[in-house]
């Protein structure tokens, strides 16, 4: 029994077509099940990331304009978007765009004007808050159970909170709550917000070697078994790079870094294949299997007349 | 009528930009002008003095003083006019500075405007008459809502004048924030040492009597009358009965309350008295935690009490006081930390505020005056305090200095010390303000003798590592990021106004600023003073300082109670309202609508009519404009004068 | 180290356009030092983030515009969220970014050639097409062994695509970058 079915924009960003392809199935997978609409924005250009506004902040807001402009004409008045780097162009297009004059100089770069408010939200927003942590516990099939999870939100998600506008900017808890509501184990880590190294790692590796290691070491500190993400670029620093990130600190991680959204796909019971597992650089293998083995257990438990 | 004007240069403040000298030779063609000059400075002796001698000397009746505001010295010239001869309220002021001068630079313009100004008041001043206030008795005690350090000292300076004080205190015993603190800077002295003996004068002095435990519910009259309703909160405790034994907190078994005077460090019985010293010494029951309170049974303490001073039935009482003035001195509270959740306040057990920390250091605390790790009851070695936690920060809404904060983080440094001779401190801060007496030298000591180590810059975070701190903060001077790996954290959090400030300043009727903090008749000159006549102010409750600028307060404001005491009887305001019984119709709309309850109607010859209150009557004028016939009158505002200053500015 | 002399080096100008473009007011920033103290790239920079929010107070451009940290500030946003004066940190090194990109003043070659090949990309098919970008960096810089242990990692779970997918939109982007170089943009 849901209620009826919310319907979004989607702006699935560039990263989802390659490197975050198992991010891009997974988001699509979780919404269908829990009832979320995703209508692909036509035709989408990307929104420029972080080249983009550092060259030039009207270049960086026509280029995210351009899709805002599409949303305007879906008459929709929200986007989602898996990533936050996404995220904080779309909006802060929008926002800096209030100003007529700013507005005026970024529309002179496009074909068709952006006009007005379109509001941008992440999946994690959406599926925390307009779906909710109630209807999530109830859709919840195969618990989570057996899973020692540290969450890892990114710098850019929540920050600056005037501008993100979305849970606490010094320890968000969206992650936090949505797994515990689906069974899993997740552990206070400290370093929530602090930066992976972001785009780095291609012409600086020892940036992100560093930064990224720190936070596998303090994960794996906190006795967590893996790590899960809300982002594209973290999720690649922390396991495409994480044989980098264990030569910088001279340690061993094998850390297998989810994507939320594969996780909840778990929980809700999505096909493995659906979800990308085989995707994920360091084999998440040993740690599905315990949270299968949880699942076994808790079955042979709830079964009657089991403990005869 | 034989007016004379005065316009004043103010130096250059008006000069600057005002023809001050034409304007007093446009005021010689107004109506009843007889004598117009210009004045260097009209409100310094020579000033005045060449008013009461053109009053004298040209037999003036009237004076227009063209001048700053009369926020500023219409008191001021009212008194100069006063020793020529003449009515007081036969002046006027002009307001050619804050309305002219200080607005812009076009001289032209501001001649005009202030010629304008002066033809207004000229104007009005032609239909003023003499005013002469009435006197009414004054009750000599004062009330003292506060028994912090600042609300004993003005007690005790008020009781020693011989007047009678009732000292009002929302907690169980005085003391306030002083008697939680373990020593005193710059002396080091002990708190509840130096503070203790204040404290028994007080409760034993024959003219001070304190209601503790208890709240101002409500309070009504006007300075030197004031009728008060105070709140004693019901302790469940008969303390005319309960000696201070300490027996039922030792048998009380529920063990889990919430110790306030410890700063939620650590849990107290559910029947308990603060601190040893406490004064007066009884007990007092938090029903919210309290087994026969929530589950109906339990009575252990009324069982082994030997004075058989438990009373579970009782019930908040209400007293009543005359009083003819107050002092407020309800001190201040701390910034809540947990809204830094970079620091995890709140949520981190070893990272606390310096009061808690202070709690630690005190013998009367949790741990004896052992420090000792909140988290595993480990005593640290490492301790690393944060200051400007709250204060100076815009982006919390707390731009201001909180004063005390960088001198007692150097005591608490120094006493760390003392107490872990192998501990190491380290400081992080923005700058040292140490402006006090010995102060500087105090906190030179803290770095030179005592081996503090302190960082000049913020923290940005506070992470757990293990079962240590890594406090993340930058040394500004270095120009690095600077490390600090801690076992305990304390935070200098910022003051802020106490809770409930508002609320009470609601019921005093007096003003506060966007913080909480009670507004002072003026910053530098008045700072005990507020603008509700009969209500003063000391300590922290009017900004953040520390203990001697409060105990220093706490006699300014005693003095300003005894001054106002001394004289036989105190003179009402003549400018408020007045009823004509003849154009009155009894239609009871001013009664309504007065704000202060100051109208009343009364039967006149079998007709009912409105009467004003004369001591109430805060001469607002609402009065005035909601009455149909015109019938109630503002002196020194009637329709009349207004309409004629309306008049006289309406000319082209 | 030289004398710093004020009315000698103070660019006055440097100082207005700074706090124009950013739209922030420098002199609220009292030196205190936490957005140094959060920032996770400060191990990399030559200037610490807070001494560059000094030099910008004091109008010293030329050291600004030749250092390295602003090339490598990721703009993570901490030092932003808790400037205790609200002021956008990451703000005015975006700016500072912009302005020595069209001055010129290049510390960080890398850096800006693996965004300029990001922004090719972009231009080009309106999609960013990783393998081309990376293409495009390693012809440029010549760092022909750039991530070379990562390709096997990627390609054959299908997550490093060999052919751009353009977007229909192509025309409409190359404009939106001509636009801004006929207005006097500068990549």
């Amino acid at each position: 029994m849901h209620m009826s079915e919310l319907s979004f924009a989607y702006y699935p960003g560039c990263s989802g077509l390659g490197t975050s392809k198992e991010y891009e199935r997974s988001t699509r997978a979780v919404c269908k099940a829990l009832f979320v609409k995703l209508v692909d924005v036509p035709d989408w250009s990307c929104c420029g990331s972080t080249p983009a506004h550092t060259v030039d902040h009207v270049l960086s807001a026509a280029l995210s304009a351009r899709n805002l402009a599409k949303v305007e004409a879906m008459s929709h008045e929200t986007v989602l978007t898996p990533c936050p780097s996404c995220l904080t162009n779309l909006r802060t297009a929008n926002h800096r765009m209030e100003k007529p004059e700013f507005r005026e100089r970024a529309n002179k770069l496009l074909d068709a004007p952006f006009k007005g408010a379109v509001e941008a939200k992440s999946i994690l927003q959406a599926l925390r808050e307009d779906v909710g942590l109630k209807m999530i516990a109830a859709s919840t099939i195969k618990p989570l159970k057996g899973l020692k999870v540290a969450p890892y939100y990114g710098c850019i998600m929540n920050r600056p909170p005037e501008l993100m506008k979305f849970d606490d900017s010094e320890n968000p808890m969206a992650m936090d709550d949505i797994l515990t509501a689906m069974g899993a184990e997740v552990v206070p880590f400290p370093l929530k917000t602090e930066c992976c190294g972001g785009s780095f790692g291609v012409a600086r590796r020892d940036v992100v070697a560093e930064l990224s290691g720190r936070l596998l070491s303090v994960a794996k500190r906190a006795g967590a078994e893996a790590m899960v993400t809300a982002c594209p670029l973290c999720q690649m620093n922390l396991d495409l790079r994480q044989g980098q990130a264990a030569s910088a600190k001279q340690e061993t991680f094998d850390f297998p870094v989810f994507y939320f959204t594969q996780l909840m796909g778990l929980a809700l019971g999505v096909s493995e294949a659906e979800l990308g597992f085989d995707k994920l650089c360091v084999s998440p293998g040993r740690v599905l299997d315990a949270i299968a083995a949880a699942g076994r257990v808790a079955e042979r438990e709830s079964t009657p007349g089991s403990q005869a | 009528m034989k007016i004379g004007v005065f316009v004043c240069h103010c130096g250059s403040n008006i000069e600057g930009t005002v023809d001050t000298a034409a304007v007093a030779r446009t005021a010689m063609d107004f109506p009843s002008v007889a004598y117009a000059e210009d004045v260097m400075y009209s409100c310094s002796e020579p000033g005045q003095d060449s008013i009461i001698n053109a009053v004298r000397e040209k037999g003036l009746d009237g004076v227009v003083v063209a001048s700053c505001t009369p926020r500023m010295h219409e008191p001021t010239f009212r008194r100069a006019v006063e020793r020529a001869g003449l009515n007081r309220y036969m002046l006027e002021m002009a307001n050619i500075r804050e309305h002219v001068s200080w607005i812009g630079k076009d001289r032209e313009a501001n001649t005009n405007k202030a010629a304008d100004l002066v033809r207004i008041a000229v104007e009005k001043l032609r239909r003023n008459r003499p005013l002469t206030p009435k006197s009414f008795d004054i009750t000599r005690r004062v009330m003292v809502i506060g028994g912090g350090v600042a609300g004993i000292q003005a007690a005790l300076d008020c009781a020693d004048g011989g007047i009678e004080v009732v000292l009002v205190e929302k907690t169980s015993s005085i003391g306030g924030k002083m008697s939680k603190l373990d020593k005193t800077f710059p002396t080091v002295d002990c708190s509840s040492c130096i503070l203790g003996p204040k404290m028994v004068d007080v409760v034993q002095h024959p003219k001070i009597t304190l209601y503790a435990y208890a709240e101002v519910e409500e309070i009504s009259g006007y300075v030197g009358n004031f009728d008060v309703k105070i709140r004693k909160k019901a302790s469940y405790v008969d303390w005319s009965k309960c000696t201070g034994c300490g027996l039922c907190l030792e048998k009380c078994p529920s063990k889990k309350s919430m110790d306030y005077f410890n700063e939620g460090l650590g849990t107290a019985p559910a029947i308990n008295i603060p601190f040893p010293q406490a004064i007066p010494k009884k007990a007092v029951i938090d029903a919210g935690f309290c087994r026969q309170f929530i589950k109906g049974k339990c009575g252990v303490c009324a069982k082994v009490c030997p004075s058989g001073a438990i009373d579970y039935s009782q019930q908040d009482e209400i007293v009543e006081e005359k009083i003819g003035a107050v002092v407020a001195a309800t001190g201040y509270d701390l910034f809540d930390i947990s809204k830094y959740g970079e620091y995890g306040g709140g949520r981190y057990p070893d990272v606390i505020t310096s009061l808690q920390y202070e709690r630690l250091l005190s013998a009367s605390g949790p741990t004896g005056g052992h420090i000792k790790r909140p988290s595993d009851g480990k005593e640290p070695k490492t301790v690393v305090f944060v200051q400007c936690v709250g204060s100076r920060d815009k982006s919390v809404d707390r731009p201001y200095c909180s004063g005390f904060c960088c001198m007692y983080t150097a005591k608490q440094a120094i006493l760390t010390k003392d107490h872990i001779p192998d501990s190491q401190s380290y400081v992080f801060y923005m700058d040292i303000r140490a402006p006090g007496k010995l102060y500087d030298e105090f906190t030179r000591r803290a770095m030179e003798e005592y081996g503090a180590r302190y960082v000049r810059g913020r923290v940005a975070m506070i992470y757990p590592k293990g079962d240590k701190w890594v406090v993340r903060g930058a040394d500004t001077l270095m120009g690095t990021q600077m490390e600090v790996e801690a076992d305990l954290v304390v935070l200098a959090a910022g003051a802020e106004a106490a809770v409930g400030s508002p609320q009470l300043a609601e019921k005093l009727r007096i003003s506060y600023d966007k913080y909480g903090y009670f507004m002072e008749s003026h910053p530098k000159l008045r700072p005990v003073e507020t603008n509700t006549a009969g209500v003063y102010l000391a300590g922290c409750a009017q900004g953040p300082k520390d203990i001697p600028q409060s105990v220093g307060q706490g006699s300014a404001a005693a003095a300003k109670v005894l001054g106002l005491f001394s004289k036989e009887k105190l003179e009402s305001d003549p400018q408020i309202s007045q009823v004509n019984l003849t154009r009155c119709v009894g239609c009871g709309k001013c009664e309504i609508t007065c704000p202060f309850g100051a109208i009343h109607m009364i039967d006149f010859r079998g007709q009912p009519k409105a009467e004003v209150i004369e001591t109430v009557c805060q001469g607002c004028g609402i009065c005035t404009v909601t009455c149909p016939q015109g019938a109630v009158q503002l002196e020194h505002f009637t329709d009349n004068q207004i309409l004629a200053e309306v008049e006289a500015l309406c000319q082209f | 180290m030289d004398v710093v002399n004020m009315n000698a080096s103070y660019d006055a100008d440097f100082v207005a356009k700074v706090q124009e473009e950013s739209e922030q007011n420098l002199s609220l920033c009292y030196q205190c030092g936490n957005c140094t103290a959060g920032c996770p790239l400060n191990f990399v920079y030559d200037i610490p983030v807070s001494q560059i929010m000094r030099l910008a107070q004091a109008g010293q451009k030329e050291k600004i515009l030749r250092s390295h940290s602003m090339w490598l500030c990721a703009t993570c946003e901490s030092c932003t969220t808790r400037c205790p004066n609200d002021i956008d940190v990451a703000r005015v090194m975006d700016v500072l970014r912009h302005m020595a990109r069209r001055e010129g003043y290049v510390s960080e070659k890398a850096v800006k050639t693996f965004w300029d090949s990001f922004l090719d990309s972009v231009r080009k098919h309106g999609r960013v097409f990783e393998m081309g970008l990376v293409v495009n960096y390693v012809l440029k810089t010549g760092r022909v062994w750039t991530d070379m242990d990562l390709a096997p990692k990627l390609m054959p779970k299908g997550k490093l695509s060999l052919t751009p997918h353009p977007i229909k939109g192509t025309e409409e982007m190359e404009k939106i970058f001509k636009r801004f170089e006929e207005q006097g943009g500068c990549i």
